[in-house]
């Protein structure tokens, strides 16, 4: 399909409303959503007796007291703790509450909230046939009360949503969260028999009886780099489950796509990736983020996808016979096929995601801004670019980016500098316009009194948050950019030796950035695809030729990947100099930033970014997942 | 006051001979017997064989026209002049050393053509049609075991095919005549093996010919007081060696056991020559039980000639019942219960909603106001006073058999049970029409194919634990594949839990749909069953309980029974028919 038919819905500013009538008539007004054709009508705590009654608890209450020697009725008593610790107790009156002073907050922070509405009635449509999940992306503290706030809105269904157990450091708050649906899961609990199956139980019961959609992130956590995490695949398997073993009929699966014109947690994150220690999660903390209020966060768009049903995704993939040998309350693990179907279904949901991302021409300034900065410096220039030059890149790689089927928000109707111009006033915390010069705010030269290592940190954190929203538009020049980069290194131009790269370089980044797993065919045929529809390559039998024109996008999209690529060559280096066999999985972090600082300051690596902890966790990952490390117990 | 026993089904048998004179050659049952909408738009129930014959059903219109869409205005007859049948493939010699024995045989078409097909949908689809397929080349009619032995001997002889033919319900496309097949194809019509040899009071057995139909068996052992207890729903016209190379099932096994619980002897005709048992014990411990090679063997192996076996006083008293559940989770909780109390009645069926509906559509026109006065009674308490939905409430049939003291008393136990699961008793009424159901269901489909609405039941067995998803998750699989093929109306998708076992139960399936609007409303419907099925595997079921796996459902017999199960079915019948005489490709 070509990318660019990509048809996308309309939005609506549900703030719009908000600034013209009253909050608290909103708060308080009737709410009737649609529910579950199917439901078993049922309160928050007879789903909690619906859970220790179940089959599956009695399994596991017996096999760990056999295991362990402890009394059922102990550990019975010890379920229901947990139990009572893990579950919501969702309650329309907070719903209201959170619906009015949310309501104030957003319209101080933000320009606008879009949302899809035609999603909203697909989705409406979707929890009446079947039990339905809810997969934001996330990027925020606020995605998952936005998200309720946005249900509230449109009367849909509130969803019940896996928070991490760190949100119960906020007493407050954390019931409050747990009112309007929140329930908690600790944040490991590996070997946890009695643990999982309270979970998993707890999530499948919800599920089943149409109780609510249930939410959960498929990554898991906040990704601090704006770029989608490779997915958590525990809490997919649970909701996946109920429909594999017949319980229900099928689930649906509805990605949602969250994206912020600037994220609240901008420089937190950039902080956290460089090390600088987090605050954390408090009560009074979230107080102190009061000056947050006064700034401008632009607009944030909603973009309900397209419902998915496990079952047409499971069709041909999984035989669900496997189920009828053993009573299916017996905890078992997923056989292979199941696996590797929850695996590819998860790649395939957070791509979903991706793909509705709305993109603002921010982001395209700050990759063009980013890869400016860089040649400028190993030029020795401090200059920055010129506006006109900088709305003339921006308006080559809006045309590039929407040939690759971007979800880009540019409003055609202004001409392209004011266009420009607008996004760098929004964001000018991290750029500097001087005499019609643009460049990124990185303070240099005058500040002498204050230490290198400072003054890198500092420059670290905005290059950082500049690459983040770089890495908003990754996911749609990934592909290319990989090709791009593997012709580059390949030997020859022979199709073959290009393929053979590209499989290597796309096997390497596979922990960085969402690629499909066993896909490598599919995504060098698209990326071959998009590269000559757009004019930048032609094929011979053989071989693969760069045309006159496509210098430049080549140029542009590997350079896009280079900052990875210096960080991966680093941390081996690192690896090869420095770590001796006494490293710890823990000590790798402060190890690598150490010998990084170290060759930034000599002024030996060109990425400041390579500074970024997420990169050289994944870097460790890639080099584990391939061999060329092995961990030791011990 | 008490009800009639027994006679729900028919008041006149007469089928042994000429059966196509008496029954239809392009639908179900006696050409004197068929549903139709009269002049007025209200269904009648013609003829006079049943109860309901000769009567007005006067809610079965809207719930036609309601439930499919369907109007009596668009109507869709069938073709009754059928189109040319392939002239005989005759083995001449064969047919001369045939006809030097005497034993009856005929080459006529219309005899071929009837023993040509069984009951499944494009069987009988194509027959309105007119459209006729392969066919047997020749019909020959056994008088007895002997006859069968040397007609099974010059089919060897002379290479020929032979496919058995008992009451021809089959609905597995079983009797479908393989159209690879070249050799001369011979229909074995059992029809004329039909007499009761000797009934044994001693020990309660009788030695029976395997041609003899249900309902003649009946009612020739209920002249010397007995009964064998077995009441398949096609009971009418399907034959005793019919249910044995079926692995029949009877609605009520519960006190009579299945098929298989019923023959203590069987001798069966194989190319190899007849095996049978040389005494007529109850049990044996000599080695995997050889009847279970001929039980369910489908005509593959060979014919079915005579078959001993148990029967019982006739009961003493028989009562229906009926009990309305809120929902059907619940009732199938107190099936579950009364399986677990081993205490169910001589049946007992779960009819969801929608067949309690369809069920209640059925009733005939009420003759006094008081009547109808009571029946609105009925449907205000259990909607309006006790609060269940009539959109979600279904109903369990029963009956009980025995001397009536036992009756009462189990009619109690089990009406105490339901009472636990919310149930309410609802009267025999009910219940009788529920098993009525059963049995006309088949004449109903002929109606529907008058109008554009074509269906077929098929069923399956299941563990009780997923009793219920089963249920659910095909029925929607047959809403949602309609959808996705294209039929333009919503169709019926029905289920009923209809044998419960200590470890499981039966559940039976309706689907139906009007097909106007769709160019190949067979092949749709034939898609759908087979995603039904599909679904019925993935979801713990069984590939059949009771109909057999025939031509229809062969593609998934080896995921049921391993590739070493296969194997030694296989090896059975390259034994027992190295040549494939009986040929008639069914199981595996």
């Amino acid at each position: 399909i070509d990318p660019m038919l990509k048809k996308r819905d309309d939005f609506e500013d549900i703030l719009e409303e908000r600034r013209n009538s009253s909050d608290l008539k909103y708060a308080l007004r009737c709410y009737t959503p649609v529910l579950y054709k199917g439901v078993t009508p049922c309160t928050s705590s007879m789903l909690k007796s619906m859970v220790l009654q179940s089959d599956q608890l009695h399994y596991v209450i017996n096999q760990v007291s056999k295991e362990t020697g402890k009394a059922t009725d102990d550990i019975k008593e010890e379920a229901s703790a947990i139990l009572e610790e893990m579950a919501q107790c969702l309650q329309l009156s907070t719903v209201r509450f959170f619906a009015f002073t949310l309501s104030k907050a957003f319209k101080t922070l933000f320009r606008s909230i879009c949302v899809n509405e035609d999603g909203i009635q697909r989705l409406q449509q979707a929890i009446q046939e079947h039990p339905v999940v809810l997969l934001p992306s996330h990027r925020s503290y606020m995605d998952f009360l936005l998200m309720s706030y946005i249900l509230y809105t449109y009367d849909v269904a509130l969803p019940v949503i896996a928070a991490g157990m760190d949100f119960m450091g906020m007493k407050f708050v954390g019931e409050m969260l747990r009112m309007s649906g929140a329930f908690f899961i600790r944040r490991s609990f590996g070997g946890d028999k009695l643990y999982w199956a309270l979970f998993s139980e707890y999530v499948k019961t919800m599920l089943k009886n149409g109780f609510a959609p249930v939410e959960f992130f498929l990554e898991g956590t906040r990704s601090r780099t704006s770029k989608s995490l490779t997915p958590k695949l525990g809490l997919l398997n649970i909701v996946m489950d109920p429909f594999l073993k017949g319980e229900v009929f099928d689930v649906n699966v509805v990605p949602v796509s969250i994206s912020y014109e600037r994220v609240l947690e901008e420089t937190l994150y950039a902080r956290e990736l460089l090390g600088i220690p987090k605050p954390k999660e408090s009560t009074s903390g979230l107080f102190k983020a009061r000056k947050i209020l006064s700034e401008d966060y632009g607009s944030i768009h909603v973009y309900f996808g397209q419902p998915v049903s496990v079952r047409s995704l499971a069709q041909g993939k999984v035989n669900r016979c496997q189920f009828n040998l053993v009573p299916r309350h017996i905890p078992r693990r997923p056989s292979e096929d199941i696996a590797s179907f929850v695996n590819d279904s998860a790649y395939r949901l957070v791509r979903a995601q991706e793909e509705n991302m709305v993109l603002k021409p921010w982001v395209l300034v700050a990759s063009l801004l980013l890869q400016y900065h860089h040649q400028n410096q190993a030029a020795g220039q401090k200059r920055g670019i010129a506006l006109g030059e900088l709305t003339a890149q921006a308006v080559w790689l809006r045309d590039l980016s929407r040939q690759y089927g971007a979800f880009l928000h540019w409003p055609d109707h202004i001409p392209p500098s004011e266009v420009v111009s607008s996004s760098l006033t929004l964001h000018r915390g991290l750029v500097r316009i001087c005499e019609d010069k643009v460049q990124l705010a990185v303070e240099q030269g005058p500040h002498s009194s204050v230490a290198p290592e400072e003054e890198l940190l500092s420059q670290a954190v905005i290059l950082l948050s500049c690459a983040s929203y770089r890495n908003q538009a990754l996911h749609v020049f990934v592909r290319p950019a990989l090709l791009a980069l593997a012709i580059h290194t390949a030997s020859s131009n022979q199709k073959q030796e290009v393929f053979n790269s590209f499989s290597f370089l796309r096997n390497m980044f596979s922990n960085e950035f969402i690629l499909c797993p066993g896909a490598t065919v599919q995504d060098f045929e698209e990326a071959c695809y998009l590269l000559v529809k757009t004019g930048a390559l032609q094929f011979t039998q053989q071989e693969v030729l760069v045309t006159e024109r496509g210098h430049r996008t080549l140029a542009f999209l590997s350079t896009m990947l280079d900052p990875f690529l210096q960080g991966y060559q680093v941390v081996c280096r690192f690896l090869c100099e420095e770590a001796t066999e006494t490293l710890t999985e823990k000590q790798f972090i402060p190890a690598v930033r150490k010998f990084i600082k170290k060759l930034l300051l000599a002024g030996r690596l060109r990425y400041m970014e390579v500074l970024s902890s997420d990169l050289q966790k994944n870097s460790l990952a890639a080099l584990l997942r391939l061999g060329a490390v092995r961990k030791m117990k011990g | 006051v008490f009800p009639e026993t027994f006679p729900i089904r028919f008041l006149l048998c007469e089928i042994a001979h000429a059966k196509q004179e008496i029954l239809k050659w392009n639908g179900w049952g006696y050409s004197d017997t068929r549903f139709l909408f009269n002049k007025k738009g209200q269904a009648e129930f013609t003829g006079k064989r049943y109860r309901l014959s000769g009567m007005i059903i006067p809610a079965l219109q809207n719930w036609f026209e309601g439930t499919f869409g369907a109007s009596v205005q668009h109507k869709s007859p069938p073709i009754l002049t059928s189109s040319a049948v392939q002239p005989p493939t005759l083995n001449e010699a064969f047919v001369d050393e045939l006809k030097s024995t005497g034993i009856p045989c005929s080459h006529d078409a219309e005899d071929r053509v009837f023993r040509g097909h069984g009951h499944c949908l494009h069987e009988v689809f194509a027959l309105r049609e007119g459209k006729v397929g392969r066919v047997p080349d020749i019909v020959v009619w056994p008088n007895c075991h002997n006859d069968v032995v040397k007609i099974v001997e010059l089919a060897c002889k002379h290479n020929v095919c032979l496919i058995p033919y008992g009451g021809g319900t089959s609905v597995s496309s079983a009797l479908e005549c393989p159209p690879e097949e070249t050799r001369c194809i011979v229909s074995l019509d059992t029809s004329q093996m039909n007499r009761i040899l000797w009934i044994d009071e001693k020990n309660l057995t009788a030695h029976v010919e395997a041609g003899i139909v249900g309902q003649e068996l009946e009612r020739l052992l209920n002249e010397s007081g007995y009964c064998t207890g077995h009441e398949p729903d096609s009971m009418e016209f399907s034959s005793l060696g019919g249910w044995v190379a079926t692995r029949a099932s009877g609605m009520k096994k519960n006190i009579y056991g299945n098929i298989e619980d019923l023959v203590v002897h069987v001798k069966m005709v194989t190319p190899q020559g007849v095996i049978e048992k040389g005494c007529q014990c109850p049990r044996m411990s000599t080695g995997p039980d050889i009847h279970h090679f001929i039980m369910g063997s489908e005509g593959t192996l060979g014919v079915v000639t005579e078959v001993t076996m148990k029967i019982r006083p006739m009961p003493e008293y028989q009562k229906y019942g009926s009990v309305v559940f809120p929902n059907f989770e619940q009732g199938v909780a107190c099936l579950r219960e009364v399986a677990k109390q081993r205490c169910a009645p001589a049946s007992i069926r779960l009819m969801d909603n929608e067949q309690f509906k369809f069920g209640h559509a059925l009733k005939p026109q009420v003759s006094s106001i008081f009547t109808s006065f009571l029946d609105g009674l009925k449907k205000f308490y259990i909607t309006k006073f006790k609060g269940f939905d009539p959109d979600r409430l279904c109903v369990a049939t029963l009956l009980f058999e025995g001397d009536r003291e036992k009756v009462l008393q189990h009619e109690k136990q089990v009406y105490d049970i339901a009472a636990k699961f919310g149930g309410l008793a609802a009267g025999e009424d009910n219940g009788q029409r529920g098993y009525m159901l059963t049995f006309v269901i088949a004449y109903l489909r002929d109606l529907g194919m008058d109008y554009y609405v074509i269906g077929e039941s098929f069923e399956t067995s299941v563990p009780w634990d997923r009793v219920l998803d089963i249920c659910r998750n095909v029925k929607a699989r047959i809403i949602q594949e309609c959808k996705d093929k294209g039929v333009q109306f919503s169709p019926l998708s029905t289920c009923r839990v209809t044998q419960t076992y200590d470890a499981g139960a039966c559940v039976y399936f309706y689907f139906a749909f009007n097909y106007r609007g769709l160019s190949d409303p067979v092949h749709v419907y034939e898609q759908v069953e087979h995603a039904a099925r599909e679904e019925i595997l993935a979801n713990g079921g069984s590939l059949s309980h009771h109909h057999g796996v025939g031509k229809l459902r062969k593609e998934w017999m080896r995921e049921t029974i391993s590739d070493v199960g296969m194997g030694m079915l296989k090896s059975v019948k390259n034994y027992v028919d190295p040549k494939n005489i009986f040929g008639n490709r069914n199981l595996i």
